[in-house]
């Protein structure tokens, strides 16, 4: 797999003198990692919903006013890890505190959509004590990727006018979880639309590749490097 | 949307990476060309490769993207392809298709992204139509077929005075658009007589025979149509018997004549076509270039000269066939002289 587009990098941006710069790398950083920060929350430390949105949105705010991104030094690991670290510390500070008011209460600094979130997180089996919780992070990590990309992937499809191409996925790709009951093949999917079954494989196909381009674009978001997302995409796509 | 649960991930995560993985013709792999084109479906398969309508994300607009095959044979499709493009560069005109751009996607293949043309081919375009009706409008059918050859009759010239031999006319080969405009595709095998590279390269295949194919070899795959590869190159029934022998330096307009003739002969296939039509197909078909027009306008202008009730140059008219053609293009004041006279004579015997 090749990497064509060689972003400016994110931990150089987090470590901006322009403070315009940083907020918008922060911001960034938050796209990508702010459903698996709230899911950790909920999940490790078992905080209610209300709880968990309010230190979701402030971990990213202090993250921005103290600077802590930009002390990550990547020959230490993946940035992904060290994200990850500064949460369980601010947690458990957090954790002995008592109230929202005592946390500055309804300040608000990202336009999350955590009650679509929250409805993932009540679906998913809460974690045994002992599990690995960088395994917990990074499962959620890879879920908030999947999510943001199929999520653009809707609004691509719809501002190219190929809807069939997102209905496609949608009715095939969409429906192969536990839940979904009965898994769909070409041909239910095809007759569902009125379509032949090769139109719907090129939709699929059509689709499946937007979508890893989408995944990788949510990824390089999250990343402090071009290796590091080379890195990433090897494990996710093998 | 439903939880995403950790089924939906592995199946996605499991997709994306047989995506990363699969064969180039199993799925094609134009995740990151160098330009970027989106690719939105696939509109046509045949020998040489597959054509995609894909978005050019630069200029915001669809375009036919015409990727050549992987496998053995796919250097020299690339080469044909190239060919096809720098010569359609050449040819500006209504009736062929411009091409845009020509490169190579991130995973080799060579690319040519031409303009995204809408209508069906002439063969289905025939097909929809049916066979010919019998009386006046039959005469209407014939006429507006032969007016849409005139178009292609047209093109083709434009391109041989610009000393471009298509060597690949037949009906799947042409393009007919809703408003009836025509458009000549599939320049692949077109030969730029008269160029100096192009003679150094025909003079050396004639010189060496015994790499050419048997001219045999080029009837496997008649009854489909389809162009066939190897030595000789172009599609039996369409191919004119020097192009079939690999006689690639007696190339010429004439060639594309031939095809020309053979689109003729399917234009007016199951009718009774007139005489002169057929005197037409006859001369354009002959076996010996010699006898066939000299250039495509000759042809042309026998065409028009028929849709204008005139005496064509491939047939000589018996005197029957003459008061038939003067009364099929004098009928109107034939038919009120007629009524005058019939007019006078009732006078003149009505008794006062």
């Amino acid at each position: 797999m090749t990497f064509p587009e060689t972003r400016h990098s994110v931990l150089a941006a987090v470590r901006s003198e322009d403070p315009r710069e940083r907020a918008s790398a922060l911001e960034g950083v938050a796209g990508a990692y702010w459903r698996a920060v709230y899911t950790y929350l909920r999940l490790r430390f078992r905080h209610s919903p209300e709880d968990a949105e309010d230190l979701t949105q402030e971990f990213f705010a202090r993250a921005l006013d103290k600077g802590w991104f930009a002390a990550y030094d990547d020959s230490r690991g993946r940035f992904r890890t060290y994200l990850r670290t500064c949460l369980d510390a601010f947690a458990a500070n957090k954790h002995r505190a008592e109230s929202r008011l005592k946390r500055g209460g309804d300040a608000t600094f990202l336009a999350l959509d955590f009650a679509t979130v929250e409805g993932d997180v009540r679906a998913l089996e809460l974690p045994a004590p002992d599990a690995d919780v960088e395994e917990l992070f990074r499962r959620e990590w890879v879920r908030g990727l999947f999510a943001r990309a199929t999520r653009e992937l809707e609004r691509w499809a719809i501002e190219r006018e190929t809807p069939a191409v997102w209905e496609a996925f949608r009715r095939y790709d969409l429906a192969q979880g536990g839940s979904a009951g009965r898994r769909l093949s070409y041909a239910d999917v095809a007759r569902e639309m009125g379509l032949p079954v090769t139109q719907v494989t090129n939709h699929l196909f059509v689709a499946r590749r937007e979508l890893r381009r989408l995944v990788v674009d949510a990824l390089r978001a999250g990343c402090a490097s071009e290796a590091e997302v080379a890195a990433e995409c090897r494990e996710l796509f093998g | 949307m439903s939880p995403f649960d950790d089924a939906t991930l592995d199946h996605l995560r499991g997709v994306l990476r047989e995506l990363s993985t699969a064969e180039p013709s199993a799925a094609p792999s134009l995740a990151f060309p160098l330009r970027p084109y989106e690719l939105l479906e696939e509109i046509g398969r045949g020998g040489m490769g597959v054509v995609y309508r894909a978005r050019d994300r630069v200029l915001e607009r669809d375009v036919a993207l015409k990727v050549i095959a992987p496998g053995g044979a796919s250097a020299d499709l690339a080469a044909r392809l190239g060919r096809e493009a720098r010569i359609l560069a050449q040819l500006e005109h209504p009736g062929i298709v411009p091409v845009h751009d020509v490169g190579v996607l991130a995973d080799g293949r060579a690319y040519a992204a031409m303009k995204l043309v809408r209508g069906e081919p002439l063969s289905s375009w025939l097909a929809a139509r049916g066979a010919e009706r019998p009386g006046r409008a039959g005469e209407r059918e014939l006429a507006e077929r032969l007016r849409l050859l005139l178009k292609v009759l047209e093109t083709v010239a434009f391109a041989h005075a610009r000393g471009v031999v298509h060597c690949d006319l037949k009906p799947g080969n042409i393009m007919v658009g809703s408003f009836g405009e025509v458009l000549v595709l599939d320049w692949g095998l077109a030969r730029h007589h008269g160029s100096p590279a192009e003679a150094a390269e025909a003079a050396a295949e004639s010189t060496a025979p015994a790499e050419r194919a048997p001219a045999g070899a080029a009837g496997v795959r008649h009854a489909t149509g389809a162009t066939v590869s190897g030595a000789v190159l172009g599609t039996p029934g369409y191919m004119a018997p020097e192009q079939e022998r690999g006689e690639r330096t007696a190339l010429d307009g004439r060639t594309d004549v031939f095809a020309l003739g053979a689109i003729l002969g399917e234009l007016t296939a199951g009718a009774a076509p007139p005489a002169a039509v057929l005197s037409i197909a006859r001369r354009a078909q002959a076996l010996l270039p010699a006898e066939r027009y000299p250039n495509v306008e000759a042809m042309a202008a026998d065409v028009a000269r028929f849709l204008a009730r005139q005496p064509v140059s491939a047939h000589r008219e018996r005197p029957g066939e003459v008061l038939r053609r003067w009364y099929a293009r004098y009928e109107a004041p034939i038919l009120l002289v007629v009524a005058y006279l019939l007019l006078r004579i009732l006078f003149w015997v009505w008794p006062r």
